[in-house]
């Protein structure tokens, strides 16, 4: 059984120029254990289907769906409380900002407890000393003096660290991750990859890892979704997307890396003009492969 | 005449060019909000009343009646379809005057708003933009004029300038003008480190260019929110002053200095206080709701969804 | 044959963060020493994480801030801003493009006045004549006269940033300061805006000083590279020369720390898991 399950996901926005459809007809699947990489430039609508899943999107969004469904609970028979049970404890996620991401006003420490203390009702003690581990788990260095911490006082890749903490504190079943490298510098980066990943592997999560850049997929992914303009391009694993990518989109955003470049201009999208045509995309053989 | 505030106010925000787009969506968010629409509404009625006052009161303001002193409303006993808000102690017909006196708290308010409005733009770039020694200076002048109660400091003002309308317009003038100072200076902080701006000093503009053409425009929608209310804080203000009889001078038909003289008639003829004072209360409401609805409609943070 | 077009001896810039009541005030080596000096038609790539200094002497090379001490030469001619001033002349030698395409653009200024600002400000042009070298630029970056009256926020990112090179190049600099002009844009995009800072330079022989944080871009677009951590410039040689043989340790970080998106790679990664 698929850890999440969304069939025909289609989001919309009511805006002052009448609706947007910012993700229009998405199928995902993805097992425990699995890391998903969906990939997509800004406007491919990557975040707004994982913010839908969330129930995290603004009420000007409407959120449509044949099925969506976490762990077989069907996500949009439940009520808005019965939701925010699983949120937060079964599905977390962290963001791009890790710095915005946490209260300013709350020590790294109360905002790791706050969620121990909502979703799993420890006590005082075992919530302290749950988050001291949890802090080595996620590499902080003297983690009893960071837990005083505020914010400010610590660096964009600490915070991401704590955000990570946060966000694994209930032993998640699922962790979506939205560009949780793209605000850090590249040694900082690879760091929090390797966490991520080996946080996942070492706890058998399901990791959704959203993110623009190639590289990052590369390095992480077990299978990749390519999004472009709120639909699905192409579904593959790793290695045969970058081996033989399917989708013409694809092909150009693989050829439009600097380090692929052959010969002294590089390939450009424009050059591979191709209209996304609703019926070609993201029919690739490689559905079959995730079950 | 003083439509103009709320025309100028989306205009200013809006570049020519992409305007029509821009005030269909600036409609749009400004329309999501029913009180201020009523705002609108109830104030251009008051700005068309002022305009064509002479086409509109029946009687001329001054005009005494003899023979009906203190008539009462009409749909009182003894009420006059002549005076359909009664007449005042020397025979003026109450609905003439309220009309007149649209026309001066739409002026005081539009008066006192281009003074406080301009010198604390200029005084708020200045700071804003200098830092150093110059911002201390001027910052510390506003906190001055700040600490003191504004009615207080008002009086003041007009006990030393004179009595008088123009004289109260430029003390409200002075004692609102710290607050777009404040503002001004706040907002031009926030551009001056934009990259746009950097940009605009590599290609050579100088300070000037910089703080009038580059910063200001980009700074305009909080002072034209603070314009609005501000607009109503001096109508009330003025109305205090000629309450306390240093503002407007009788027999001017000011809407204070039509509640201080008939404060003594207050409990035989309630309606000479009643009306000026809903007159001020409705104004004031008006825009106040036109200046949250203007609000709403600036504000980046609900635009996103 | 060549020409050095900028040359920087040593440049330091500090900060002083002013001390509080009851703070000493200390002092900040944002750029402690750097040497450098690129050729006419050639592009030298800045590489270092945040707060390495790269940004400062950006600034520093625009001339937008002066340095603390050390000489900086642009087109041979000594330049210190903080004891002489700027001339109009030094002005129009070295412009910025920036990183982010929403924030260089200021939102009230149609793309016409964006463009004709320089030369207002700095020649005499005629109203008419701006306007045609405006148009011509329009069309040199790959935009069309019909944007001529359109405000910034009805552009995409990448047109954005065109407008902003096409800005920086109406006053004919030699030098152009790029600082991270690529970083805030979508892969698709930003292989446009290379290929049209690398078409622009061919055809003016521009000089670029390229700072970035992507090792994959500065490979690619750059002569020669420098890597800059905590203020000191680490690593200082051709690209080839860097690349091949990176001899600072930072430098051996950073190059391991990027990600890597070839086959080969992917297939090492899928088989170390495997086996784990």
């Amino acid at each position: 059984m698929p850890l999440l399950e969304i069939k025909n996901l289609t989001v919309s926005f009511d805006t002052a120029a009448g609706p947007f459809m910012a993700v229009q007809g998405i199928d995902l699947s993805i097992e425990p254990r699995e890391v998903l990489a969906i990939v997509g430039e800004s406007g491919s609508g990557k975040s707004v289907a994982m913010l839908a899943v969330m129930g995290l999107l603004p009420n000007t969004a409407t959120v449509k769906a044949d099925r969506m469904a976490f762990d077989g609970i069907d996500l949009l028979k439940l009520s808005p409380s019965e939701r925010r049970k699983i949120v937060g404890k079964d599905i977390s996620m962290i963001f791009q900002e890790p710095i915005a991401s946490l209260n300013p006003c709350f020590t790294a420490g109360f905002q790791i407890e706050e969620v121990l203390r909502f979703h799993m009702g420890m006590d005082r003690a075992q919530r302290r000393a749950r988050a001291i581990e949890l802090m080595k788990l996620v590499g902080i260095a003297d983690p009893e003096e960071r837990l005083n911490s505020f914010p400010h006082q610590m660096s964009g890749g600490q915070c991401q660290r704590v955000m990570i903490a946060i966000a694994i504190a209930c032993n998640p079943k699922l962790l979506i991750a939205d560009e949780p490298t793209t605000a850090l510098d590249v040694t900082i980066q690879k760091q929090i990859l390797d966490l991520l990943v080996g946080l996942q592997a070492k706890y058998g999560m399901g990791l959704i890892m959203i993110t623009h850049n190639m590289g990052v997929v590369a390095e992480t992914a077990d299978r990749v979704i390519v999004q472009y303009k709120g639909r699905k391009m192409e579904e593959a694993d790793v290695l045969s997307l970058f081996e033989q990518p399917k989708s013409n989109y694809t092909r150009a955003l693989l050829s439009a890396l600097p380090e692929n470049a052959v010969g002294d201009r590089l390939p450009t999208i424009s050059d591979m003009l191709f209209e996304p045509a609703p019926s070609a995309a993201g029919t690739g053989p490689a559905t079959g492969a995730a079950s | 005449m003083t439509d103009q505030t709320t025309a100028e106010a989306t205009a200013a925000s809006i570049p020519t060019g992409g305007r029509q787009r821009a005030f269909t969506e600036f409609w749009h968010y400004y329309s999501m909000n029913t009180g201020a629409v009523i705002g609108l509404v109830v104030f251009s009625a008051l700005v068309l009343i002022a305009i064509f006052a002479p086409l509109v009161a029946p009687h001329s303001p001054d005009e005494q009646f003899r023979d009906a002193l203190l008539t009462p409303p009409v749909w009182q006993e003894g009420g006059k379809s002549m005076f359909l808000l009664g007449t005042d102690a020397v025979g003026r017909d109450m609905l003439s005057r309220l009309i007149f006196g649209a026309r001066f708290s739409l002026f005081i308010g539009l008066v006192v708003v281009v003074f406080s409005l301009t010198s604390g733009i200029i005084l708020g770039v200045l700071a804003g933009y200098f830092r150093g020694w110059v911002d201390t200076l001027i910052m510390r002048v506003m906190d001055v004029i700040l600490a003191f109660p504004s009615l207080l400091l008002a009086l003041v003002l007009v006990a030393i300038l004179g009595p008088g309308l123009f004289n109260a317009m430029l003390a409200i003038a002075l004692v609102l003008q710290p607050h777009f100072a404040r503002l001004t200076r706040a907002a031009v902080m926030a551009e001056k480190n934009r990259e746009y701006v950097i940009s605009a000093k590599v290609a050579g503009a100088s300070h000037v260019r910089l703080m009038v053409k580059t910063i200001l425009p980009n700074c305009m929608a909080p002072l034209i929110v603070q314009a609005t209310l501000s607009f109503s804080n001096a109508i009330l203000e003025a109305a205090a002053l000629g309450f306390l009889g240093v503002g407007a001078q009788p027999p001017t038909p000011e809407w204070g200095t039509m509640l201080a003289t008939a404060r003594e008639f207050i409990l035989r003829a309630p309606w000479v206080v009643t009306f000026p004072g809903l007159a001020i209360l409705i104004t004031v409401l008006a825009i106040n709701l036109i200046g949250d609805g203007l609000r709403d409609a600036f504000d980046p943070k609900l635009k996103r969804s | 044959m060549s020409v050095t077009v900028l040359e920087g001896k040593n440049i330091v810039r500090d900060y002083h963060v002013g001390g509080g009541l009851f703070r000493p005030s200390r002092t900040v080596h944002a750029v402690k020493g750097v040497s450098f000096s690129v050729d006419r038609g050639k592009t030298l790539a800045v590489v270092g994480e945040s707060g390495c200094g790269k940004s400062t002497l950006a600034r520093i090379i625009t001339l937008i801030d002066p340095a603390t001490a050390g000489e900086l030469f642009i087109d041979g001619k000594k330049v210190d801003i903080a004891k002489d001033g700027l001339s109009k002349e030094m002005r129009r030698k070295v412009q910025i493009v920036f990183q982010n395409p929403y924030g260089s653009l200021n939102p009230r200024q149609k793309i016409g006045d964006v463009l004709g600002e320089p030369l207002l400000i700095n020649t005499d042009t005629p109203a008419d004549e701006r306007r045609d070298l405006a148009m011509r630029m329009l069309k040199k970056v790959g935009l069309g006269p019909e944007h001529y009256n359109r405000y910034p926020h009805m552009f995409s990112g990448g047109q954005r940033q065109r407008i902003a090179i096409a800005r920086a190049l109406m006053l004919n600099p030699s030098l152009l300061v790029l600082d991270e002009p690529v970083s805030a844009l979508d892969l698709s995009v930003q292989a446009q805006v290379l290929n049209l800072l690398a078409d622009l330079q061919d055809e003016f022989k521009l000089t670029y000083v390229f700072i970035s944080h992507d090792l994959s871009v500065v490979r690619y677009i750059a002569d020669d590279v420098m890597v800059m951590y905590y203020g000191e410039a680490v690593e200082y040689g051709s690209r080839d020369e860097v690349f091949a043989d990176p001899k600072h340790s930072y430098t051996k970080t950073l190059f391991a720390a990027t990600p890597r998106a070839d086959v080969a790679s992917i297939k090492a990664r899928l088989a170390k898991k495997k086996a784990a």
